[in-house]
């Protein structure tokens, strides 16, 4: 019978064109407006190291004002770490794997005549970035933490900076030429775009991976410019480069890479004795509470989704509920015109459960044609928050294999759904006044 | 075959209560060719809606091939129906998108017949009403009489034991009327019970016996008294 429950849902459909067709679009107007939102959400919640995000955990202790907490929460933490102790912390290697890291940037100066200077971001960080985080490689590898410790000129290359500089060709061993000064390229690394980027969550998480990695070192050797957020509570003691560096302004990041809970409590038990430590001599002024996050734990607490996407999903699942009660009432309509052929299917055998399969079975090929078209929209709809936010939102705004079937179920369900009222309505007609009436 | 005893329906609404059947009497045996007549609100398409397991009754007795269908849940009156009886409209009631092989084809889709013992019956039925050759048509492309037959071949298909029609030429212009009840009489002749709710005297004078219903109670009367509408309202 599903077969021929088929064949009459389309016929019915063909029938009432205009009809079928309001509903269609009620139902892809609605999953349009909610795959989009929820695409977006999806993709700003998802795990970005699925296989190791238990194991990685981003440091925070409280080195902030004794008379203010970090923010108006009292329990807040300051969400990056001094360079002074991001750099103990990285030198005292107590975690399997660890880098302090920050931003900055700098001008690229091409070889060859025509080639024009071009402004990059930088990464810096320590060797231990890239095995900690799975970086892909294409050709070369990381340098070696005696470059971290001797401050080394190295750099390691993004694919796209690779492809600018040097087409794409393999070029470790060559040197480039950064604010005028020679650094030997170590590595190239393949596309790699962590979403959200969660590394570095403080300086947009959805932003592009930098364009340069060197070491962290390099910052205080070559004074590199700090580009990422950068917070005191109070002012350097001193003037110059060296002043700031050592202040108690917060602008680095520190991630750790610890196998399991024994090896996440030991360095807790270090954080809690540096910090006692740091204590005689006068820093961290507010009670002990230092904290380990892990990738999903960070990316919740600096609420990487925010509060306005999540706004926006529910009120795109309200429109969807509006243009239900549309498709509600669209179906009434279309099986009240369908009352004679009920009432006729009744009296020559269908039983009433046999038309509730078939009505419900026309409502749920609706709402897949409406899921079809809503996906469609859904497609249109990240196409324009590409064009309003850029194309770094490009991983972002794209639909994969499982929010297709989730756009999908969510039409189908929710289009049965609609179809529950009209559909029992239309099978509990008394067949003899239609069949009279006609 | 088909019995009822002081059977009773009641519509009822907050305001008005009428009796349309009172202490209904009625027995068809098989291969009865029965004419109901009787005026309009008599009762007439009331007794054929509740014979046809299409309403339900409020008081007495109904047994239908000796099966009593008082207490029949939803599924089991739609097999009875289904499997014993057929019905014709005076409005025909086809399936407009459907062409009359489709439309014939509507309750055998019940039955759970294979799709080669639906086939051999279409074509089986619209054979015998003689529009074989267009099975393939829609019932907008038939004339009013034709679509009779269509809907006389999709009463037939499941081989019923009684065909309950409902003023089946009413729509119908006089030669197509007596192409239809010639129709009904073969098919009465080769062993199917028929009931038909006619105001026509001449067609119901056709029928093998009458019966007349007034004010929702029955009465038996001869062919003879009602071969013309003057004599019928004079009953």
């Amino acid at each position: 019978m599903f077969g021929y429950y088929i064949k009459l849902a389309l016929k019915s459909v063909k029938r009432n064109p205009i009809l079928s067709l309001l509903m269609v679009t009620a139902i892809a107007l609605g999953i349009g407006a909610c795959m989009t939102t929820i695409t977006v959400n999806y993709l700003m919640s998802a795990d970005p190291i699925p296989h190791k995000s238990q194991q990685l955990f981003h440091i925070q202790v409280d080195s902030w004002d004794p008379n203010n907490a970090y923010s108006d929460d009292a329990d807040s933490l300051p969400n990056q770490l001094t360079w002074t102790d991001a750099t103990n912390f990285t030198l005292a290697k107590k975690a399997l794997r660890q880098s302090a890291m920050g931003m900055s940037g700098g001008i690229i100066e091409p070889a060859g005549d025509d080639a024009k200077p071009f402004e990059a971001s930088i990464r810096l960080a320590y060797t231990d970035f890239f095995p900690m985080f799975d970086v892909p490689f294409i050709y070369g590898t990381a340098w070696d933490s005696q470059s971290d410790t001797d401050r080394e000129q190295v750099v390691v290359l993004s694919k796209r900076t690779n492809e600018s500089v040097f087409g794409g060709e393999n070029s470790v061993g060559k040197t480039i030429v950064i604010d005028g000064r020679n650094f030997q390229i170590v590595g190239v690394i393949d596309d790699w775009q962590p979403m959200p980027k969660f590394y570095d969550v403080n300086n947009g998480g959805f932003n592009e991976t930098e364009q340069l990695f060197m070491p962290f070192s390099l910052k205080e050797e070559l004074e590199l410019p700090n580009w990422g957020n950068n917070n005191c509570w109070k002012s350097p003691d001193g003037e110059g480069y060296k002043a700031f560096l050592q202040s108690e302004c917060i602008n680095t990041q520190m991630w750790v890479e610890l196998p399991n809970d024994l090896a996440k409590a030991e360095y807790m038990d270090y954080l809690n004795n540096y910090v006692m430590e740091q204590k005689k001599l006068g820093r961290f002024p507010r009670p002990l509470n230092n904290r380990l996050s892990n990738v999903m734990e960070w990316m919740a607490s600096q609420e990487v989704v925010e509060e306005d996407a999540k706004m926006m999903m529910w009120l795109s699942f309200m429109f969807l509920l509006v243009c239900l009660l549309n498709t509600i009432g669209l179906l009434l309509a279309k099986f009240t015109g369908k009352s004679s052929e009920i009432g006729l299917r009744l009296a020559v055998g269908a039983s009433k459960a046999d038309l509730f399969k078939q009505h419900l079975l026309e409502t749920a090929l609706i709402g897949v044609m409406g899921g079809i078209a809503g996906i469609l929209l859904a497609l249109v709809g990240l196409q324009g928050i590409k064009s309003l936010y850029g194309d770094f939102v490009d991983d972002l705004a794209s639909l994969d294999l499982s929010m297709i079937l989730v756009a999908l179920s969510i039409a189908l369900l929710s289009s049965i759904l609609a179809g529950l009222y009209p559909t029992w309505r239309a099978c509990n007609i008394a067949p003899a006044s239609q069949l009279k009436s006609q | 075959m088909l019995k009822m005893t002081d059977v009773k329906k009641v519509f009822r609404t907050d305001l008005v209560e009428t009796q349309a059947l009172r202490d209904f009497n009625l027995h068809v045996g098989e291969g009865d060719f029965v004419a109901v007549t009787g005026p309009s609100g008599s009762g007439k398409t009331t007794f054929l809606n509740i014979a046809g397991l299409l309403e339900t009754f409020s008081g007495g007795k109904y047994e239908l091939d000796g099966q009593d269908v008082s207490n029949l849940n939803d599924k089991k009156r739609s097999q009875l129906r289904n499997e014993k009886i057929g019905f014709i409209f005076q409005s025909f009631n086809l399936i407009p998108d459907l062409n009359l092989f489709d439309n014939v084809d509507v309750p055998l889709r019940y039955r759970g017949f294979n799709s080669a013992e639906r086939k051999k019956r279409i074509e089986n039925s619209l054979e015998m009403v003689g529009l074989a050759q267009r099975m393939k048509h829609l019932p907008s492309q038939l004339s009013g009489g034709q679509q009779q037959r269509v809907a006389i071949a999709r009463a037939l298909a499941g081989e019923p034991r009684f065909l309950l029609a409902d003023e089946p030429t009413g729509n119908l212009d006089t030669q197509m009327a007596n192409s239809v009840m010639d129709l009904l009489k073969n098919i009465n002749d080769a062993g199917t019970t028929i009931i038909m709710v006619t105001h026509d005297g001449e067609l119901a004078s056709q029928a093998r016996r009458n019966i007349y219903v007034r004010d929702g109670k029955v009465s038996e009367v001869n062919n003879a008294d009602i071969s013309s509408p003057a004599q019928l309202s004079a009953v």
